[in-house]
C-alpha cells in the first residue's frame, strides 16, 4: 500500500525533541522571564512582556499560516481547480489541525490581554485600559475586552470547524458511489462560505484585533492584506514542504514537477504580492509624512530594527524573485525546498518584526527564547500534521477531478 | 528565407494527428509545421519543439525598463532640475518605484509581444503562405520539407499511411513577405530573391 503514510520513527523523534525543546524553553522562560526580577525596573517589564509577545508572535504565525491551508483548498474547489486534488490530503491535514493551534493562540491571547499585567497597565495591548490616553480612549469602541474575546472566539471556532468540515467532505468522497458528484458540489458551496468568512476575519478584522492592537495608536488599512500575504505565501511553503517530503518517501508518486511548480509558482507569486502589500503600507506613510503615522517605521528602519527589517525584505523578497523567477528553478525539487524552508523562516521573522518593536522597543531579542519557542511550534506543526496524514490514504481516490489532476500540465 | 518543395498532408480529426506527427517525427523526415484550428494541448510535446527562450527575453526587457526608469528620474531630480517636495530628498527612491515598476513591466510587456511576433513572423500586413485553404479553419495540416535524399512518391506514400485525407506537394516561399499575396508568385518563379 503506497497510498497510506506510516510516521517514521525518524519523523516522529524529530517532532518530539523539537516540542521537548519548546516546552523545556517555555517552563525556563516561565522561570527566569516571567517572574524576572531585574534590579534595573526598565529590563523586568522587557522581560516579563517578552516572554508573552514570543508566545503571541509564534502562536498567531503558526495558527494564520494554518488557516492559510483551508483558503487555498477553498479557493481552489471554487475555482474547480484540479491541481491541487494530487496532493489535497496535506492542505486538509493541515486544516484539520488548526483547533489546535487555534486553541493554544486563543489561550496566549488570552492571558496576554487579561492575565499578563504590570502595576495595573498592559505592556502589549495598551487598550485593555485606556485610561488617560485620549487617543486610546477614542477608539473604545472597537478596541475594548468584549470586542477582543468574540472576535477571538468567533474567528477561532470558525477556522477550527471549517478546518474539519473540508476534512470531513473529503472523506466523505471516498465512500460515496463512483462518479458521484453530489459532494463535490456541496464542498464548493461549502468554500463560498469560507471565503467569505475568510474575507471579514483573516483579510479584514483579525489582524486589527490580534496585531494592529499591539501597536494601539497607529492604524493602516493595509495591514490585513500585509498580514494575509506573508501567512498565506509561508502555508503555501509548509505544503510544499510536506509534498516534498511525502514523495521522499516514495508515498505520493502522483504528484510530479508539474504539481510542484504550481506550488513553486505560488510562492513566487505571493512573495512579490507580498512585498507589493509591504511597500504600499510604506510608501504611504512615507509619503503622507504624519508623525502619528511615521514613528510605526522609524523604530523598525532605522531603529534597533534595522538589521531585521531589511533582512526580511530580502528574504521574503529580493531571494524568491530571483532564485524562483526561472520555470527550470520551480520545476527543481532542490531549488524549492530550500527557498520554502527561506521563506518560512523570513515570514517568522516577518511577524517578529510586526510584533516586537511596540512592547519590547529597544530591548529585544533574538536568542534561546524566541527560537525555543518556534522549534516547540515546528515540533507540533509536523507532529500534528503527519498524525492526521496517517489516518487516511494520501489519495483521494475517489475524487471526480483525480483523473485531470494526475494529467495536469502547467 | 527561400522558395522551398514541401509535401502536405491534411487531417480531420486530432486524433488522426497525433499518432501521425509521432509518426513522422520518429521516420526521420524533416516537419517543416503543423497547422491547426485552434490550440492542441501536448502538440508541441509531441513535435518536439524545445521550450520557448522567450521568458529570458522578456527579463532582459524588464531590466532595461528598470535601467531607463531609475537612471532617467535619477537623472533628472539629482542633476537636471532637482525640485524639492515636501523637505523629501532628491533622490527619493520610495516615490520611483511605482513609475520604475510600471516602466519595467511596460518595457518587458511590449518587447515581448514584439518579440513573439518576429519569432512567429506575424505582424500587421505581412504575409506567410497558407498551404491548404482550411488550415485556420476545420482541417489540420501536416508539412514535410522536402531535400534531395527522398522521394516525392515516397513522402507521399507515408503520409498516405498516417491517415491523411489529402496529401499534395506544393512549392512555397518559407519565410514571412511585405506587400500583397500575390507577390509570392514572383518568389515562387524565382523572378525576385526574398528578403531576409
Amino acid at each position: 500500500m503506497t497510498d497510506r503514510f506510516e510516521i517514521p520513527a525518524r519523523l516522529k523523534t524529530t517532532a518530539m525533541v523539537l516540542i521537548l525543546i519548546g516546552v523545556i524553553t517555555l517552563l525556563f522562560g516561565a522561570i527566569t522571564l516571567m517572574n524576572s526580577h531585574a534590579s534595573d525596573h526598565e529590563i523586568m517589564h522587557a522581560e516579563r512582556t517578552r516572554f508573552w509577545i514570543v508566545l503571541l508572535h509564534n502562536s498567531v504565525f503558526f495558527l494564520l499560516m494554518c488557516v492559510a491551508s483551508i483558503f487555498i483548498q477553498a479557493a481552489a474547489s471554487l475555482a474547480q481547480g484540479a491541481w491541487l486534488v494530487a496532493y489535497k490530503r496535506v492542505p486538509e491535514a493541515i486544516g484539520a489541525n488548526v483547533w489546535i493551534f487555534g486553541l493554544i493562540a486563543g489561550i496566549v491571547l488570552m492571558c496576554v490581554a487579561f492575565v499578563f499585567n504590570i502595576d495595573g497597565h498592559n505592556p502589549i495591548y495598551h487598550w485593555v485600559h485606556p485610561e488617560g490616553d485620549k487617543i486610546l480612549e477614542g477608539k473604545k469602541a472597537f478596541l475594548n475586552p468584549g470586542m477582543f474575546v468574540g472576535f477571538t472566539v468567533v474567528t477561532i471556532a470558525l477556522w477550527s470547524y471549517f478546518g474539519k468540515k473540508f476534512q470531513s467532505l473529503s472523506l466523505a468522497q471516498e465512500q460515496a458511489p463512483k462518479n458521484s458528484t453530489k459532494i463535490y458540489w456541496l464542498t464548493i458551496k461549502w468554500s463560498a462560505a469560507f471565503l467569505f468568512v475568510y474575507a471579514l476575519t483573516q483579510m479584514s478584522t483579525t489582524p486589527w484585533v490580534w496585531l494592529m492592537s499591539i501597536d494601539a495608536h497607529w492604524y493602516s488599512t493595509m495591514y490585513s492584506w500585509y498580514t494575509f500575504a506573508g501567512a498565506f505565501v509561508a502555508g503555501m511553503s509548509m505544503i510544499l514542504l510536506w509534498v516534498v517530503y511525502l514523495k521522499n518517501q516514495g508515498k505520493m508518486d502522483i504528484v510530479n514537477k508539474e504539481h510542484i511548480h504550481d506550488l513553486g509558482k505560488l510562492m513566487f507569486a505571493f512573495s512579490i504580492f507580498w512585498a507589493y502589500v509591504w511597500f504600499d503600507q510604506y510608501m504611504l506613510i512615507w509619503y503622507a509624512n504624519i508623525p502619528e503615522e511615521t514613528w510605526y517605521f522609524k523604530i523598525r528602519q532605522h531603529g534597533p530594527y534595522s538589521l531585521i527589517w531589511y533582512t526580511t525584505f530580502v528574504i521574503n523578497f529580493i531571494m524568491p524573485i530571483l532564485i524562483l523567477m526561472s520555470r527550470n528553478s520551480k520545476r527543481n525539487y532542490f531549488t524549492v525546498t530550500f527557498m520554502a524552508m527561506t521563506i518560512v523562516f523570513g515570514q517568522w521573522l516577518n511577524f517578529y518584526i510586526m510584533t516586537m518593536p511596540g512592547p519590547l522597543a529597544e530591548n529585544w531579542h533574538l536568542s534561546w527564547y524566541e527560537f525555543g519557542i518556534f522549534a516547540g511550534f515546528i515540533g507540533l506543526f509536523i507532529l500534528t500534521t503527519a498524525k492526521t496524514l496517517a489516518k487516511n490514504s494520501l489519495i483521494p481516490h475517489n475524487n471526480p477531478m483525480l483523473k485531470e489532476a494526475l494529467l495536469h500540465q502547467s | 528565407m527561400s522558395v522551398k518543395k514541401f509535401a502536405v498532408a491534411t487531417y480531420l480529426d486530432e486524433e488522426v494527428l497525433f499518432p501521425a506527427v509521432k509518426k513522422v517525427r520518429h521516420s526521420g523526415y524533416k516537419m517543416h509545421d503543423v497547422f491547426t484550428p485552434f490550440p492542441v494541448h501536448g502538440l508541441d510535446k509531441e513535435m518536439g519543439l524545445k521550450d520557448t527562450d522567450l521568458h529570458v527575453a522578456g527579463f532582459i526587457y524588464g531590466i532595461l525598463g528598470t535601467c531607463t526608469a531609475l537612471g532617467f528620474m535619477s537623472w533628472i531630480f539629482l542633476s537636471d532640475w532637482p525640485i524639492n517636495f515636501g523637505g523629501k530628498p532628491f533622490f527619493a527612491l520610495p516615490a520611483f518605484i511605482p513609475i520604475t515598476f510600471e516602466l519595467t513591466v511596460l518595457f518587458s510587456a511590449v518587447g515581448m509581444v514584439l518579440t513573439f511576433c518576429y519569432l512567429n513572423q506575424i505582424m500587421p500586413g505581412v504575409k506567410k503562405h497558407v498551404f491548404h485553404p482550411r488550415q485556420t479553419d476545420d482541417t489540420f495540416v501536416l508539412t514535410i520539407e522536402m531535400n534531395d535524399h527522398v522521394t516525392e512518391q515516397e513522402v507521399l506514400d507515408f503520409l498516405k499511411s498516417t491517415g491523411a485525407n489529402e496529401t499534395y506537394m506544393e512549392v512555397a516561399e518559407e519565410g514571412w513577405w511585405y506587400g500583397r499575396w500575390d507577390k509570392e508568385e514572383d518568389y515562387q518563379k524565382g523572378l525576385v530573391t526574398a528578403h531576409s
